[in-house]
Parts: C-alpha cells; structure tokens; sequence
C-alpha cells in the first residue's frame, strides 16, 4: 500500500503528462505482477463492487472515532468527501506505512464482503488506526470504489506498455471491455501480437474534438466526411466467430438490452466490427428521453421493444473479414461500410447507415447547421477524408460541430459542496425560474465558471445562507446566472415539468437583478417551438 | 443577571464597563485583542491593547492611533468593571480579556491557540464564569501535527525544490505566520530568505519585539543579478497566480495554513505542496481549553461555532453561539 499512496501523492502533486507518466511507468516497473494488475485496475478508472454500504460504514467510523453521528455527517459536509473524512478523524500522526502488497489489500477488502458486521467494523478499525492518513484514505476510496486518479486511462495504458516494452496500440485493446486483474492479465499482455485478441474485444473509440475557431479554418470540405451529430449512445458492433457482441462507449458490454439491434446484426458476415450510434427511431430519430426508456431495461419487453425501437446507425467500419482496417484512410472506410451496410442491412432494419450530408460549401452547411435541432440532432460531426480511425480525442481527425446551445437566466437557490478538487467549496448549484412569484428549481449545473468565480460565490453562499439541510445550503435569490443546455424535454419527475439537457453555467449575470430572471413560461415557449419543429 | 460581555451593532459589547472588545465599527472605547484586520479596526476614541503587539498594532492602526498600552496581567478599572489582558500564543501580542464585574468572570479569548510558538508569549489558562471562544477549526477533522515536524517538512520540500534547480514559494499570512515559519527555520537553517514587500515592515516589527528569525533580505532589494533557483521566498497568498510571481520561473509553491489540512483546499488553490500549520486551536484544543478555564458556560464566536455549541451541549454545558463578523484563518 506504501507504494502505491507513494504513486498517488506523486500523481496528484503534479500537473505535467509526462511527469505521471514517468511516476506511474517507475511504478509498473517495480511492482510485481498482482500489483501492476491492481495499479492498473484503479488508474484506468476502474472500482471494487462496493464492499460496503455507506451508511454503515459512516457508523462504523463515528464509533471508532468516538463522536456522535451528527458529527461525523458535519464533518463529513465540510470535508466533502467521507474517505478523507474518516482517515482524517482517526488520524493520530503515528501510524507507519503498511508494506503489505496493495493485491494483498484488494483481498482483505473483498473478505469484507463475507464477513459479519462485527467483524467487519473490528477489522475496519484496526486497518484505520495502523495505516497513515493517506493510505487509510486510499482504504476507503478502495472500499467505497470512489477513487479517482488525475489521469486518463490512455496514459496509464502508454505508461504500462512502456513498462512492459510492448506496442502501445495492441496493449490498449488488449485492455478495452472486461478484464480481470488477476495473474493472467500480464501474461495476456505481454504475449505477441500474433497471439491476437479476444472475440468479444473491441477497439478503443475515434472521439470527436469541438471545433472552436471557424469551419474553414479546417481547409477544403471536400476533405471531410460530414455527418449529422447523433443524440443517442455511442457503440461499437462487433461480429465476430458466430456471435454479437454490442459495446456502449464506457466499455459496458450492452448484451440483451438492444435485441432488434443484436438480431439485425446476425446479417453480417463473420469478422466485422462497425462504429455507430444507438437511437430510438420511429418515423425519425426520437429525442433522448426516449432512449433513456431504454437504456436501464436489461431485458425490454414487447410493448417498450414497440413503442421505442431501436437503431444502429453506422458510421465507420473499423474491421472487415477478420482484418483490422483501422488504417485505411476514412474515404476508404466508408466505401467499405457503405456496401456492406447495402448487403446485409438498410433502412427497413435496425442496422443502417448514418447518411453523409451533402453540402458544397461550408455556408451551405452552416446554413443547414441552424436546422440541427429541429432535425433532432446536435449538430455535424466533420471526419477528415484521409485520416484513419484513430483512437481517443485526437485533434484534426474528428470534429464535432455543435449547434449553438438555448439559453436561460436562472436564480441560484441551493448549494451543494462539490468533490474531489473543489470538495470543502460550494460549486453545485442548483437553479431557478420564476413562475409567478415562485421560484421553480430547473437545472443543476457544475461548472463553467473560473477559479476564482467559484471562490468569491463560495464566499457569497456561506453568508447568504437561509438554511441548511444536511449538506444542501438555500440561499438568499440574488444571483443570476446564464445557463446553456443541449436540449429541452417534457418531464413529469421535475416540478417544472420540463427538463434541460446538459446544462452549464455560461455566464455570471451580476447585472442582473433576480427579478429579471426567466421565467417558465419562456422555456415553455422553447420546449414547443423544438417540439413543433421535429 | 443580564450577559457582562453581548453583541450589539457595533461588536462585542461590556455594558457593566462601558467599552467594545474588538468593535468592527468606531467607538468611544474599545479593547483590541490582536493586530489581524478582522479584529483590530480603526477610528475609535481610546484603545487599550497588550503592551508586546503595539508594535504591530501601530502598523495597521497608524502611528497616532490612541493606544493605551497594558502588560498581560496589569488590570484597569473600567466603569463598574476590572480588565485585564492575558496571553493569548495566536500572534505577537495578541491576548483574552478577563472582565471580572460583582456578577462573575469573563474571559473573550479572541483567537488563540495551544500548540508552541516561541515568537509570542504562550496561552495563559486564565479561570472564568464564561468563556468567549473562537471556532474556527471547531471540527474534529482539525488536529494538528506538531509543529516541529511541519517546519521538517517545509525544510525537506524547499531543498528538494533547491535540488532540482528551482525557487520554493511559500505563502503564508504576512503577521504571525510568516515570523512563526522565519523563526522555526533557524533550527535548520542560516540562509538569507526573501520576502514579499507586504511582509517586511511586520517581519521588522517582530525582531524590533526581539523574536530571533532566520535572515531575510526584501525581494525588491535583492541583487539584480540573483539567481532564484534554490531560493525560499515568502509571500502572501494573495500574490499567487500575480505577475509578481513571473520573475520565479518553475517555482515550487507551497502554503501554510490550517486549511491545508483538507486535500479539496490545497487541490483547489493549486499549490504543489500544503503544510498544516496554524496560529489557531484545532479541535482537541478548543475542547481542552474550554475544559481548562473551568467554565460553566460558553459563547462561541466565528468558525464552526456550532459543531462546538452543539457538541459542548452534548457533554452538559451552557453553551451559545454568539454571531460576529470575526472572519478567523481567512479560508483558503
């Protein structure tokens, strides 16, 4: 545990890539095998089944810490965060470093799981009081599978391959979908590329970066493919000895919950992959709520299968009879895809083609971008002709072009501390519009505002508090703020009977008196001309 | 019986003696229990304070401000009342006022702590009836490592920084943190340290008081020609992420301060480095020292005061917060 707290100290003193790469390639390089296997596990962002219940193990920690519970919850407001929290109660300045292996610590933790309460909170105790502040906090992000390491899984990928001296590409897909940390994941990884991979194994995705400057800043159009920005789930199709395998961008593996989509894709000849997007289609593409019908149903029955049916749509060919075709250039791809699609799917299937939109300049397809959400989609997504399918958010090789989001100005009325790095700080509002002389909540929003912005409301929040409730303050109505969101949907679970999607803080209005704020008629007013549109 | 010491618009206010202890408005009379801003303001008619912060004190109140000097323990009869100042160990000078009337004793401590500090004289226990605490670390997250150890810390990140060729920026608060780290230095060091322009006249008042500090030279009078990599420099934190910073490339930043305490805090501010260190009582400080004066009832003031009030309550004291503008620590 020792080394890997070393790590993570290190990690999060620093800001550079390649500092954490280096730290974390020292790391892979000393650690033995279950040790890499674990270390990579939980860098790549990956979480222990809970091992046990908050609830309980706030009441396990205001025992060992002897304060009463009311404390612990205080406590717990202020810190932000309840693995800092408890390392920090029990915390006695004395402890030394735990030499024992972290593989070793992931196995005590899983026994947990078996054990009875008592056992449970006598062991837990004893691991608090023996390990240092930092280490027991690393304990209960393990327990609570809420740690979070500042990198990309990208880069502990490339800091492993380094490590192990192995091409950077075929470990990454090695490490796509379901893995095991056990001893064989670095056997796995360190085999030859001829080896290959496994079936159900997809390939890491191409992201789109968002296009800032102006479109024709990217050169030609004629050197892009575009198409429409899709609202759905992003996924990967893979046909492959016999089977379908469906995965969701978060390398969830979607089996079952998308049946007509699976069933379509029987049609496909033996060793292809596509790249696409799942939709609710009906006459047209439908809004996301009513994918979200779909998306928690393990096992949808007739009627959703019905009223909400889903398609592929695909946009790229990524493998075709059994060959990797990665590299080709998009153009190419897309022939391929195109044919292939003809052969075995089209648009009287759930397995079709994502169209290319056809423009001959770029203020022809500005002219069309102003018609993305009435035409249910996000905006355009421009794929450079020649590149090939790259993988993660390269710039150059995929651009999304978003539509300008709606607007609103909102009140701010309640605050919540946010986590990690701005845990301790008020950063989580939630936002309101007037209905008459009432304040209705209708968005929470995160982010968008500067450091230092975030700073001086904290400041604001703390005086301005009405009342508390647990770690939720309302405030005095006083501060405008302009939210931006993606979309606008009916909703019978939010008060306002509506809800917006993606909404962010776009601007601090402090010109703005909180009587001048928007009201919910006006998003009415944009729920129906969206609706009308489509 | 009414309260011998209550809040009123101006702050905290002794009716029996006719005066305000730390007022943040002007008035005719007014006791100053220490030199930090939120505590000590100007334009009032008479001010008494303790004899070792006048120097200080002058500093933010002016040269002419009426200070009527007292040594701790030397008592003062004021209206139907007898003050006294006491030590207080949060900065130079700083000090609890003892308010002994026919009713009882009271003692606002103002802000104190209990850990050592040699560049003040050290928290006196003084007994009383009622008890005006701080809160600001009044949450059992706060304990404090000890002191000697952190300024191991702080001489451990700065040659580390040295070793890899780069300045180490400490800030810390210009009065009392910034002496306290100058003067835990000189166990390990004898280098010259810079300092910000904001910190220099208090540095000069603290060793005018004869408190022994390492060397320090202001950055504005360094020779011109001053390599800064392997240099320590303190400034306040108000000068991060200012172009003032620009002239110590690839610095190594650091930040004393209680708060440091919580990762959210140091992430946050983007300090490389945080070091737990603070002129405050943490947690089990306020809680022995609540049990020292042998109370019977407590006012809690800034801070988390009420954790402190509901949890005293818990344990059967009297115990009440008693809302002020006192800002503590400012947070981080």
């Amino acid at each position: 545990m020792r080394r890997f707290a070393e790590l993570f100290e290190a990690l999060d003193g620093t800001r550079a890539t390649g500092r954490k790469l280096a730290l974390m390639q020292a790391y892979f390089a000393a650690a033995d095998d279950a040790d890499v296997a674990w270390g990579l596990y939980f860098l790549t962002g990956r979480r222990l089944k809970r091992v046990i219940a908050p609830g309980r193990l706030r009441a396990i920690a205001a025992g060992a810490a002897g304060i009463p519970d009311w404390m612990l919850e205080r406590s717990h407001a202020h810190v932000g965060d309840l693995a800092e929290t408890i390392a920090l109660l029990l915390d006695d300045g004395n402890a030394v470093p735990s030499e024992r292996p972290l593989a070793q610590w992931v196995g005590a933790l899983k026994a947990l799981r078996d054990a009875d309460e008592a056992r449970v909170a006598e062991r837990l105790t004893q691991w608090w009081r023996a390990l240092p502040r930092l280490e027991c906090f690393l304990l209960n992000k393990l327990l609570t599978g809420s740690l979070r390491v500042g990198v990309s899984a990208g880069l502990a990928t490339r800091a492993l391959a380094a490590a192990i001296e192995q091409d950077e590409n075929l470990v990454a897909q090695r490490l796509m979908g379901d893995w095991q940390p056990d001893a064989g994941l670095l056997a796995q990884l360190r085999a030859p590329p001829e080896a290959g991979t496994i079936a159900s194994q997809p390939y890491p995705f191409c992201l789109a970066a968002p296009l800032e400057g102006e479109p024709a800043t990217l050169g030609a159009l004629a050197d892009h493919l575009v198409e429409w920005k899709w609202d759905g789930i992003r996924a990967q199709l893979i046909r492959r000895e016999g089977r379908v395998f469906l995965w969701s961008r978060g390398e969830e593996l979607l089996d079952g919950r998308f049946p007509e989509v699976e069933a379509a894709a029987m049609a496909l000849p033996d060793g292809h992959v596509l790249d696409g997007e799942l939709l609710v289609w009906t006459d047209g593409v439908r809004p996301f709520g009513a994918l979200q019908r779909r998306i928690n149903k393990q096992k949808p029955g007739p009627k959703l299968l019905r009223e909400a049916p889903v398609v592929f749509l695909a946009y790229d060919l990524l493998e075709a009879d059994g060959a990797d075709g990665r590299a080709m250039p998009a153009r190419d791809r897309r022939a391929r895809l195109e044919a292939l699609i003809a052969g075995h799917g089209g648009d009287a299937t759930p397995l079709r083609l994502s169209p290319l939109v056809a423009a001959t300049d770029w203020q022809r397809l500005a002219a069309l971008r102003a018609e993305a959400r009435s035409r249910g989609v996000e905006g355009f997504v421009l794929k450079r002709a020649d590149a090939p399918y790259t993988r993660g958010r390269r710039r150059g090789v995929w651009w999304k072009w978003k539509v300008d989001p709606l607007t609103v100005d909102a009140v701010l009325v309640y605050a919540q501390a946010g986590h990690g790095r701005r845990s301790n700080l008020y950063t989580d509002y939630t936002l309101a519009v007037w209905d008459g002389a009432a304040l209705v909540p209708v968005a929470k929003a995160y982010s968008g505002l500067t450091d230092a912005e975030l700073t001086e409301m904290d400041r604001w929040i703390r005086r301005h508090t009405v009342e508390r409730f647990g770690p939720v303050r309302s405030v005095r109505p006083e501060q405008v703020f302009e939210i931006a969101f993606e979309g606008i949907q009916p909703s019978s679970r939010h008060k306002a009977g509506l809800a917006v999607r993606f909404p962010r803080i776009h601007r601090w209005r402090r010109d703005k008196p909180a009587a001048e704020a928007g009201t919910l008629d006006e998003l009415r007013g944009l729920l129906e001309a969206v609706r009308s549109a489509s | 019986m009414p309260d011998l010491i209550e809040r009123t618009a101006e702050g905290l206010y002794c009716p029996a003696g006719d005066f305000h202890i730390d007022p943040w408005r002007p008035v005719p009379r007014a006791v100053i229990t220490h030199a930090h801003a939120d505590h000590a303001r100007g334009g009032h008619g008479a001010i008494w304070a303790a004899e070792a912060g006048v120097g200080v004190l002058r500093h933010r109140l002016g040269a002419d401000a009426p200070i009527r000097p007292l040594a701790y323990g030397e008592s003062l009869d004021l209206g139907r009342t007898r003050v006294s100042l006491h030590s207080a160990g949060h900065i130079l000078g700083s000090a609890q006022v003892r308010v002994e009337a026919p009713g009882g004793v009271w003692v606002a401590s103002g802000d104190y702590k209990r850990d050592a500090d040699p560049t003040c004289a050290p928290f006196e226990i003084v007994p009383c009836d009622t008890f005006i605490t701080e809160a600001t670390f009044a949450l059992p997250v706060y304990r404090w490592p000890e002191p000697a150890s952190v300024m191991g810390e702080i001489r451990d990140w700065w040659r580390a920084a040295a070793g890899a060729g780069r300045p180490a920026v400490l800030c810390c608060y210009a009065l009392g943190k910034a002496q306290r780290v100058l003067n835990g230095l000189l166990e390990h060091s004898d280098e010259t340290v810079y300092l910000h322009g904001a910190m220099t006249p208090l540095v000069a008042a603290y060793r005018d008081a004869g408190v022994p500090m390492v060397p320090t030279c202001p950055v504005s009078e360094a020779p011109r020609d001053i390599d800064w990599r392997g240099q320590l420099i303190l400034a306040p934190p108000s000068a991060a992420g200012t172009p003032w910073m620009r002239r110590f490339r690839g610095a190594a930043t650091g930040f004393v301060s209680g708060w440091m305490r919580l990762r959210g805090n140091r992430r946050r501010r983007g300090f490389d480095r945080g070091f737990v260190l603070s002129d405050h009582a943490d947690w089990p400080g306020l809680l022995d020292t609540v049990r020292a004066t042998g109370c019977r009832r407590v006012l809690a003031t800034h801070g988390h005061s009420d954790v402190l009030v509901g949890y005293l309550r818990e344990q059967g004291l009297r115990a009440d917060e008693l809302g002020t503008r006192y800002e503590g620590e400012a947070d981080a």
